[in-house]
């Protein structure tokens, strides 16, 4: 595979970033240090490139019932302006992506459109399944990812300091903006007002925004929130950071707790299938009896979050065992740097899944006890 | 780039030793492999008194982002282990050639080692 660079490669030069290969694309891990990015974010606001993740684009007359039938969601019943986070499953109910779906204004009388936001490794074969599962809707397909760069502002401060940078009388746009919605905002990019779609999600546990810019002017607004936050701690974070904060909030990782080996209901994510949509989806079946054999509930294992007693930490494909025997294996773990002890999920045979349980993780050889506690193991005080 | 210390020895996998042979030895991490590690935020060290073996595990360091052996550059008994990482790891991020220092040892036999000029040769760490 070729390496894929973003937009805003040569800012990340510029800022000293050390990068990492995700998803076949060279993305920052981190510019000086990592544990400085995700304190900056709970405390301030951090600046982060996610121009690696996907940007497809469903406009027609079917847009709302193609979803209803592509992804494990109700798509149809997101109203406009919204988004809701949903799955695309297999045949056999296998997860092929998690990914956040975005109901936009309709284009024009009877059509409706959407903006389908897949993780990076994965924007390929969303939009391609996407394109295969269109054949009998009256819709188009665009994948705009190759176009689209995508900039998200994380941390209490994050609010304060894209107004800066949109015009007075649009600050009710930004600041009456829900969580899980979108809006076009204006915002001065290289001394001009564009109409950008901001959306107010993330993936840290904290307020902030996600802003969709073309490619061109990607390294102008990036540039533009650096100088607008420079007066309140606002820093570029990378992949590390991003992970550590995503792993302290509980949100899974595709990849790491998500695959096509896993269900939704094993992974905690029963709620976001919804199989009373009347429309038939790809996957429903598999997953009524995944469902209905107990998956997730009393059958096979379960996605949960384990906190460590000691200072050493869990990382992932580590074995889970209770009383010297195998019960499960970690996805995702480290040491919690906002909490200060080791933090980790893992997938565990149900009857283990109660949060009080404790149990072992072979630690390269050695055994150390981790307590099961309900997700997430952050939340903000808002 | 990673500053490496003329001064010094290293071994492949990036401890430092220091001495002059007049006294124990100084053993810390070189700051390639700190700054490749990321912030560390725990370190496991042997004990005193216990005896470590040339290119065998003796402890580990682990950073929010990973973990890492640590491997004895020499053979020879702990006489001294630095408290001060233990309590703050992060000081082998920011002095990974001074505070950070982590054990000295009674050297009765050294593993193979590289000059500092190989060191950074091999490694694109800067002299």
């Amino acid at each position: 595979m070729t390496e894929k660079y973003t937009a805003l490669f040569e800012q990340h030069k510029k800022a000293g970033a050390s990068f990492t290969d995700f998803g076949g694309w060279q993305m920052p891990l981190k510019y000086a240090s990592e544990l400085a990015e995700h304190h900056a974010v709970r405390n301030a606001a951090g600046l982060f490139d996610l121009s690696h993740m996907g940007e497809v684009w469903v406009t027609g007359p079917d847009a709302a019932a193609f979803l209803d039938y592509a992804l494990a969601g109700k798509l149809s019943a997101v109203a406009v302006g919204k988004a809701k986070y949903s799955l695309m499953c297999d045949a056999d109910g296998g997860i092929i992506d998690d990914l956040i779906s975005y109901r936009r204004p309709s284009p024009k009388e009877g059509v409706d459109q959407y903006l389908v936001v897949p993780n990076a490794g994965n924007a390929a074969v969303v939009a391609r399944a996407l394109l295969e599962r269109a054949a009998d809707f009256d819709v188009a397909v665009e994948d705009a990812s190759a176009d689209t760069s995508l900039i998200a502002i994380q941390g209490p401060a994050a609010e304060e300091i894209l107004l800066k940078l949109v015009p007075a009388h649009q600050h009710p746009l930004v600041t009456e903006l829900k969580y899980y919605a979108a809006v076009e905002v204006g915002i001065t990019v290289s001394g001009a007002v564009q109409d950008l779609l901001v959306a107010r999600t993330g993936y840290t546990g904290e307020d902030g925004f996600e802003i969709y810019i073309g490619n061109l002017d990607a390294a102008g607004l990036w540039d533009a929130l650096l100088e607008a936050g420079e007066g309140s701690g606002l820093i570029p974070a990378g992949l590390a950071a991003r992970d550590s904060l995503r792993l302290e909030a509980g949100m899974p990782l595709y990849g790491n707790e998500l695959s096509r080996h896993v269900n939704a209901y094993s992974a905690g994510l029963g709620p976001v299938v919804s199989l009373t949509k009347e429309s038939d989806f790809v996957g429903k079946e598999a997953l009524a009896s995944i469902k209905a054999a107990g998956f997730g509930s009393t059958v096979g294992q379960k996605l949960v979050g384990l906190k460590g007693t000691g200072r050493r930490a869990a990382r992932a494909h580590y074995p889970v065992l209770k009383d010297g025997s195998l019960v499960g294996e970690v996805t995702s773990g480290q040491p919690s740097p906002t909490l200060g002890y080791p933090v980790a999920m893992a997938y565990v045979d149900v009857e283990f899944a109660t949060p009080g349980t404790v149990l072992d993780i072979d630690l390269r050889g050695k055994p150390e006890k981790f307590e099961v506690v309900e997700l997430p193991f952050y939340k903000r005080t808002k | 780039m990673s500053k490496v210390v003329a001064e010094l020895k290293y071994s492949a996998e990036h401890e430092w030793v220091a001495g002059d042979g007049s006294g124990p030895t100084g053993v810390g991490i070189s700051a390639v492999a700190a700054d490749a590690l990321g912030d560390i935020v725990y370190v496991d060290l042997p004990d005193v008194g216990s005896t470590v073996t040339a290119g065998e595990t003796c402890g580990e360091v682990e950073s929010t982002k990973s973990v890492s052996d640590l491997y004895a550059p020499v053979t020879g008994e702990v006489v001294e282990i630095n408290d001060g990482v233990v309590s703050d790891p992060a000081l082998i991020n920011t002095d990974p050639y001074g505070a950070g220092w982590l054990f000295k040892v009674a050297v009765t036999e050294e593993g193979p080692l590289m000059s500092a000029e190989e060191y950074a040769a091999a490694n694109g760490g800067e002299l």
